[in-house]
């Protein structure tokens, strides 16, 4: 598998390469901005790109924006970007095309070298990694408005770790339940969501988190 | 300008009332007003009562006077020589006496003069605050006198060259002038149209002893409709009348230029105090943070390095699990970080601008939340900081306090003023001289001349608006 890592610092950089190299992934590229990050990708044709929020010259958002233009230059570009901090406005402008293949997470997820490049790989096969912080504002959210008040506890505990873009073997290992009871669950929360149920993982998450992220209807308008 | 509160009664407000109530209400205080002016009549009066009432006497003794010349002109039966002599020292002894009489009466307005200018000057400053409270129209704040020249500290003539030199004294005779002369009109307008309903159509229908109005088909149908729509228009009128005597009232008692520079020289040096005051305070908490937080994780982390590298080669098991430990301890340690960074200045905020940044806080909020932004460009970084804070402070205390529903955001640049609303529906009673945190805002505010207004009435909605003068910077073109 090919990746290209676009991210300013040389050590997080290089110790990103090494990493995903232990793990036996190809690093076709790593470059230091967005400009490179283009060039590159249409140059080597990489599976996936994980990029840094942040990148010169701006040090602001420079690093989502050539994400985006990346996956606009080539289309179904699977990208996982990193960040020091994430926000629910930059993982709905990510998802908004709604292709899947979008990974966004923050940068202290490499320490868990497994989980990252599983993560990195789930991207890169088209599926979606969403930060288990962002989930969880989402969920504080949609309780808040009263959303998700049908669904019982143990449901949302199986929603929030569907939304992070898992499988159900991965729900079931996380919540140590089997992964029949995962399918229960997941049949039970897309009914009473109102969800089209859906065979495909990744179908699956998309729909959850676009329930999550939609901007609930209230009495007063 | 001035950065003040005004609690309750907003226009916004006046807007929501039904027109019966805010007709009521305001025919009520331009009642109210009628008895500033009065006051103001009854102060004029007394600045020229003495010299009215000398000048009326000197008036009689002269009339008195020639009434005498006249009759000792005339041929007496005594004969004319005698009298004439006798009228000469009588002439100049009443001459004398009116004198006396003019001096008399200029040293009583003279020994008045100090506490009537005064007594003007507090009745403009009342005259102001109701103004403001009531008719919703801001009005800029009192000039003060300096320490020690209220009250008789002061000595007797520096406090009456003070106030004869202080512009903001003919200011104020001037509005009491205009006010007793002119200030009956928009007063009295709405409850003459009413009475002119009441007693001059009306009461005739009803049967009372006043004449039915002469004019051609004054029946009773026309007399009730012509009676009804007086008092409609007295009564709908009246709130238009309070405001245009508000506005009256800022042109005429707005600060004059000494004043105005001395108040605005005043107001930067409070904010700025209190900005550097809030800058020293927000040092200190982010170097305890730092310290008591990041620091010690780091330095506990070293340690269970150190003991890991002890156990590395005699317990591989051990040296694992405090490796482990370790990492935990470093997620922490940046948790924390990004906790403090969000509180110094969200990276979202330096990203996208003060637009994005509060959507990123609506998202954020555990209430329904509704952001409608109008920002075409950039906002000076200070200002785009301070708006953002206050909006995140509002919009926790709804949470908090507010047991709303639903919320909204409302982010504007209009006229060189960025204007931010936070709107709830929920219960009200928000008192910004109650609250620390509104207070808080307002002071952040002040130090870039902006101001916030709450309108919160018991049982809600609660409404707040900030205004902060700022411009607006074209966008920077994206390179993608």
């Amino acid at each position: 598998m090919r990746v290209v890592i676009a991210e300013d610092l040389f050590l997080l950089r290089d110790g990103l390469a090494r990493m995903l190299e232990a793990h036996g992934l190809e690093v076709t590229g790593s470059v230091d901005n967005g400009a490179d990050l283009l060039a590159a990708v249409s140059a080597a044709r990489p599976d996936v790109a994980v990029v840094d929020v942040r990148l010169p010259p701006t040090f602001t958002d420079e690093g989502l924006r050539a994400a985006l233009a990346a996956r606009r230059a080539a289309p179904g570009l699977p990208v996982l970007v990193l960040s020091q901090y994430v926000e629910q406005l930059y993982a709905r402008e990510l998802l908004a095309e709604g292709n899947g293949g979008i990974g966004y997470l923050l940068k202290d997820r490499v320490m868990d070298s497994a989980q990252f490049v599983d993560a990195v790989r789930r991207v890169a096969a088209g599926g979606t990694a969403m930060d288990p912080e962002v989930i969880s504002r989402l969920l504080v959210r949609s309780a808040g408005d009263g959303t998700l008040a049908a669904l019982s506890r143990r449901e949302r505990e199986v929603l929030g770790v569907m939304a992070e873009g898992r499988s159900n073997a991965a729900i079931a290992q996380r919540l140590v339940i089997t992964e029949r009871a995962v399918a229960k669950h997941t049949a039970s929360i897309f009914l009473k969501l109102g969800l089209q149920p859906s065979d495909d993982d990744n179908r699956r998450v998309l729909a959850v988190l676009a329930y999550l992220s939609a901007e609930q209807p209230g009495p007063a308008d | 300008m001035s950065s003040g509160t005004t609690s309750g009664d907003s226009p916004a407000r006046h807007a929501r009332q039904p027109w019966l109530a805010a007709g009521c209400a305001a025919t009520a205080r331009l009642l109210g007003l009628y008895g500033l002016l009065l006051a103001g009549a009854a102060l004029l009066l007394a600045l020229i009562a003495p010299m009215l009432i000398a000048g009326a006497l000197i008036g009689r003794v002269l009339t008195r006077q020639a009434a005498a010349v006249a009759v000792s002109a005339s041929p007496g039966p005594k004969g004319g020589m005698i009298s004439q002599q006798a009228v000469g020292p009588d002439v100049t002894g009443r001459v004398a006496v009116s004198v006396l009489l003019l001096l008399a009466g200029l040293l009583v307005t003279a020994l008045l003069l100090p506490y009537l200018l005064l007594g003007i000057r507090n009745l403009a400053w009342l005259t102001r605050r109701v103004v403001a409270d009531w008719s919703g129209v801001p009005v800029a704040g009192r000039e003060l006198l300096p320490p020690g020249m209220y009250h008789p500290p002061a000595r007797y003539w520096r406090r009456l060259g003070w106030l004869l030199s202080d512009p903001a004294t003919a200011r104020d005779l001037r509005w009491t002038t205009l006010n007793t002369l002119l200030g009956w009109i928009p007063l009295l307008m709405p409850v003459g149209l009413m009475a002119l309903g009441l007693f001059g159509f009306l009461a005739p229908v009803a049967g009372f002893a006043v004449p039915p109005p002469a004019f051609p088909g004054n029946r009773w149908p026309v007399l009730i409709l012509l009676g009804v729509s007086c008092i409609v228009t007295g009564l709908g009128s009246a709130p238009w009348w309070l405001r245009a005597y508000g506005q009256a009232g800022r042109v005429l008692l707005a600060p004059v230029g000494q004043a105005e520079l001395t108040q605005r020289v005043q107001h930067l040096a409070q904010t700025r105090a209190e900005a550097i005051d809030t800058g020293a305070a927000e040092m200190r908490r982010i170097e305890r943070d730092l310290h008591d937080g990041a620091q010690a994780r780091l330095v506990a982390m070293g340690m269970t390095l150190d003991a890991a590298g002890q156990l590395i080669d005699d317990n591989p098991a051990a040296a694992r699990a405090l490796l482990l430990e370790a990492r935990d301890a470093s997620v922490r340690a940046l948790t924390e970080l990004r906790d403090l960074v969000r509180g110094i200045h969200p990276p979202v905020l330096a990203d996208r601008g003060l637009a994005d940044a509060v959507r990123a806080l609506v998202l954020d909020c555990p209430l329904r939340a509704r952001l409608a932004a109008d920002l075409p460009g950039r906002l000076p970084a200070p200002v785009e900081s301070a708006a953002y804070f206050a909006v995140s402070e509002l919009l926790a205390n709804v949470a908090k306090h507010a047991g709303a529903s639903q919320t909204w955001v409302d982010i504007r640049h209009e006229d060189g003023m960025l204007r931010v609303g936070v709107t709830d529906n929920g219960c009200g009673g928000a008192d910004p001289a109650r609250g620390t945190g509104l207070r808080g805002i307002e002071r952040r505010l002040a130090a870039f001349d902006g101001v916030m207004a709450v309108s919160s009435p018991p049982g809600g909605p609660t409404a707040v608006t900030m205004e902060i003068p700022c411009a607006l910077s074209s966008l920077k073109i994206s390179s993608y």
